[in-house]
């Protein structure tokens, strides 16, 4: 029996400083490991390779459309959206529904809503009239369209001053990044809704103006973020690889370090839709927003708050849409931002 | 430390007075002050636009109105402002004193309660993540974050004020509204001590049983006109809060500052007797006296008992001290509760932010502009509420994956600890940044809070100034706001050198 503990004599074609382990040996380091690595006790995933493999892309998007609650908050918005635009028609577009906005009639019925759920009845005034007769049902989709129009507007403007301004500002440093500060710290002494109620206020009652004031209000938040992100994306290889070659920075801004931010600005989008849905009315309801004879759903609860107890329903509509699509954006942005960083989503766990 | 607070509020001068600079000019900007003379049709129209060019300057530029604003402003050091004069020639520095002092009450008031019960919420949340209670304060918070703040305002005008009052001339719950009313409680704890589904059971079923018996008690002997909590009430409520402090600041195995708690409960009682005099009738000095004594009286309780834990049994002691103060004054609010109802039998008014010309004794007067804030409080707390609990429920649970974290569950640390010590203070450390944020959203919520509650306050007069495209009011506006946003991101910047030494530069 000869010792285990000496090491083999040299010469003896058993000194194991060959790295080829031999296939003879089965107490050998190299045998042992390359017999288990295939074996249950690996703790690398087990690929299953008959399945498809997915872009980054499908995996976003298979994320977000199996978010039930992001769904059924887009279908809301969608429902929401068509309703408005199919029923009075948007410019030139005619729509289905036969009365109009401004015109008063007699009123019928206490001007008491005709709609019910059950049984399903859509009568004549579905929404009920105001107290000159004119119908509400009109009135409160021609507001939900007004509203809507502002917040996308706004969306898109916000999300491409913030994004240009923020990734500047990231990438550069410098003076632009000291501004888009200071301008941040100016809103922490100037509330955002009363900065927005002074530009409100010189934008006069059009929708247009409106939408540019509170663009010019909104931004800094989504500003941040991208800056934020930049400035840790303006750092890694493949940054420098492309300055190394001799990129100009605006292709490196645009072709290499925003597709990456692209998560957050979708993101925060959408929340500002879901803010400005809120402002928008909030202004209204002061005075400085959408002025008559325009409307929209903050308008509408500002003008009928005094009826709530004679006539509830002109004041539940307008403010159950608002909340409505306030809810379901934020919970569409919910999702996805589930979608594009699945970490915090209970799925990955 | 010092040389921190110094340059932070050094910047925060400069973005204030960049921010007046900005301001003034847009608000000048908005519009034509003399828009309505200019279409009038009376014949003394032209002495009126004269007044009014000479009430606001208009005949100088826009930089002039600003210096003569500003050096107004500037004298404020010596204690005599000068804030100008609106449109129709009155002073604004009196009406400003006016209107300062209720608008601050209720943002500073929401304020606190948002951060305390948002945070707690978030917190509770994190640590029973994927329970009931997660899903239930994760939909809430959705909710409250889609509320347009002036229709929930609206609402709460008619059933909070109109239908309450109705409600409270002959108040009754209904057996449906008890169990439901015992059903939510049952539900909401059973989700919240968590545990298997037998132990779920029994704290819904015991919580239910004692929630339902608790309404219909009250119910039968007319407590909601006549409340009243009385010392066994009070001292038990203390002595709640002092086990409750100790056990998340040192755990049930340390007697010394249990003993130091209930100590301090103790002391209380006596002096709820020795003071009960002052307690029935006081002033605001007198209570402000009292409350002194009971938090000295506390630190000197916690100093024989500490030992070698003084600190944290000073601490303990006070907080006891402070939840025994709280209850006695809560008790005695309760009491007054029927006299108050008596010299006004509709209680909350709709309108306005205390009832003019009222007089009662002491406590019933806190009633008058109590109940007043009820409502616009709760508003503002509702919908900054929402941002505070997902924050923290979003930072917990950053901080709880974090390795320091698995480091002391893996070295035995019981959870109390891990929880309360480990990732508690770290994950409050984000918070801090939103909150400076958050006051100026909710001044901005206080805007039309007040519009919709007939305050006579900040909002009002910032609406109504800017309405007539006059300066004046809506600088002072902004000179209060502005000021208090500083000061609360002073605050929030202390906090978050309290909890981070790293920022002590």
């Amino acid at each position: 029996m000869p010792d285990n503990d000496q090491p083999e004599l040299p010469g003896s074609g058993k000194e194991r400083l060959s790295p080829i382990p031999d296939p003879h040996d089965p107490g050998s380091v190299q045998h042992r490991e390359t017999a288990v690595a295939g074996e249950e006790f690996s703790v690398e995933k087990q690929i299953d390779l008959t399945q498809k493999s997915y872009s980054q892309g499908e995996l976003i998007r298979r994320r977000f459309f199996h978010h039930r609650g992001a769904m059924i908050s887009l279908g809301f918005l969608l429902f929401i959206t068509l309703m408005a635009v199919s029923s009075i028609g948007y410019g030139f577009i005619p729509g289905w529904w036969p009365k109009d906005y401004t015109v008063t009639s007699t009123v019928t019925d206490g001007g008491r809503p005709s709609l019910s759920l059950f049984p399903p009845v859509w009568g004549e005034q579905p929404f009920g009239q105001d107290d000159v007769g004119k119908d509400y049902f009109a009135l409160t989709m021609r507001g939900t369209q007004r509203s809507l129009t502002i917040a996308f507007t706004v969306g898109i403007l916000t999300t491409l001053l913030g994004t240009v301004i923020g990734a500047i500002a990231g990438y550069f440093r410098g003076w632009v990044e000291a501004i888009l500060m200071r301008i941040t710290d100016l809103f922490i002494v100037i509330p955002l809704l009363v900065l927005a109620a002074v530009l409100g206020q010189s934008s006069g009652g059009g929708i247009w103006p409106l939408a540019i004031m509170l663009s010019l209000v909104s931004w800094t938040g989504l500003a941040r973020l991208v800056r934020g992100e930049v400035l840790s994306l303006r750092e890694r290889e493949f940054v420098t690889a492309a300055e190394a070659i001799g990129t100009s920075p605006w292709r490196i801004i645009f072709k290499h370090i925003l597709p990456n931010t692209m998560g957050t600005i979708i993101v925060s989008a959408t929340l500002t839709i879901a803010t400005v849905i809120l402002l928008e009315s909030a202004l209204s309801f002061l005075g400085f927003g959408v002025k008559a004879p325009d409307t929209s759903l903050g308008l509408l609860i500002s003008t009928y708050q005094n009826s709530f107890t004679v006539r509830p329903w002109l004041f539940w509509w307008p403010g159950l849409i608002i909340l409505g699509i306030a809810l379901s954006v934020n919970f569409l942005g919910d999702g996805l931002r589930d979608a594009f960083d699945p970490r915090q989503s209970r799925s990955s766990d | 430390m010092l040389r921190f607070i110094l340059r932070r509020l050094g910047v925060s001068a400069l973005i204030l007075f960049l921010g007046s600079v900005f301001l003034f000019f847009i608000t000048v900007l908005s519009g034509d002050p003399l828009e309505d003379l200019r279409e009038s049709r009376e014949r003394t129209a032209p002495q009126q636009m004269e007044a009014r060019i000479r009430n606001m300057n208009l005949n100088e530029p826009w930089y002039v109105r600003y210096w003569i604003w500003l050096t107004g402003v500037a004298r404020c050091v010596t204690l005599n402002c000068d804030l100008g004069t609106d449109s129709r020639g009155a002073d604004i520095g009196t009406a400003l004193v006016n209107a300062a002092g209720s608008t601050l009450r209720l943002v500073t008031l929401a304020t606190i309660l948002a951060i305390i019960i948002g945070v707690t919420l978030g917190i509770l949340a994190a640590i029973r993540q994927y329970s009931g209670f997660d899903y239930a304060v994760t939909f809430a918070a959705f909710l409250f974050f889609s509320l347009p703040v002036f229709w929930v305002a609206v609402l709460l005008k008619e059933y909070g004020a109109i239908r309450f009052n109705n409600w409270i001339a002959d108040p009754a719950i209904s057996l449906t509204a008890t169990i439901v009313i015992a059903l939510l409680v049952a539900f909401t704890l059973a989700s919240l001590l968590g545990g298997d589904m037998r132990r779920r059971l029994v704290t819904g079923g015991v919580s239910a049983v004692v929630a339902f018996a608790a309404i219909t008690y009250f119910d039968s002997v007319g407590w909601w006109r006549q409340p009243a909590l009385g010392l066994p009430l009070i001292i038990l409520v203390a002595a709640a809060a002092g086990i409750l402090l100790t056990y998340v600041a040192v755990g049930r195995s340390n007697r010394k500052i249990f003993y130091a708690a209930l100590t301090t409960v103790a002391a209380g009682a006596v002096g709820w007797f020795v003071f009960n005099g002052w307690i029935v009738t006081p002033t605001y000095p007198l209570l402000l006296l009292m409350f002194g004594i009971s938090i000295v009286a506390a630190i000197v309780i916690g100093w024989f008992w500490g030992g070698w834990d003084r600190n944290i049994a000073i601490w303990v002691s006070i907080g006891t001290a402070t939840a025994f103060a709280f209850a006695t004054a809560l008790d005695q609010l309760l009491r007054n509760w029927g006299p108050f109802l008596e010299r006004k039998p509709r209680p909350i008014s709709t309108i306005g932010s205390g009832s003019p010309n009222f007089s009662g004794p002491f406590w019933t007067g806190v009633w008058d502009w109590g109940v007043q804030l009820i409502l616009p409080t709760i508003v503002l707390t509702v919908i900054s509420l929402a941002g505070y609990s997902r924050y923290t429920r979003a930072s917990m649970l950053e901080t709880i994956r974090q390795d320091y974290v698995r480091t002391a569950r893996s070295k035995g640390l019981s959870e109390r600890v891990v929880i309360s010590k480990h990732a508690l203070r770290n994950a409050l450390i984000p918070i801090t940044t939103i909150v400076a944020f958050d006051f100026a959203g909710l001044i901005g919520g206080a805007v039309v809070t007040e519009t919709v509650f007939g305050w006579k306050g900040m909002g009002a007069m910032f609406q109504e100034g800017l309405q007539r495209v006059d300066p004046g009011p809506v600088m002072a506006f902004y000179l209060v706001t502005g000021t208090a946003a500083v000061f609360m991101n002073m605050m929030a910047d202390i906090a978050y050198a309290f909890l981070d030494p790293r920022i002590r530069t």
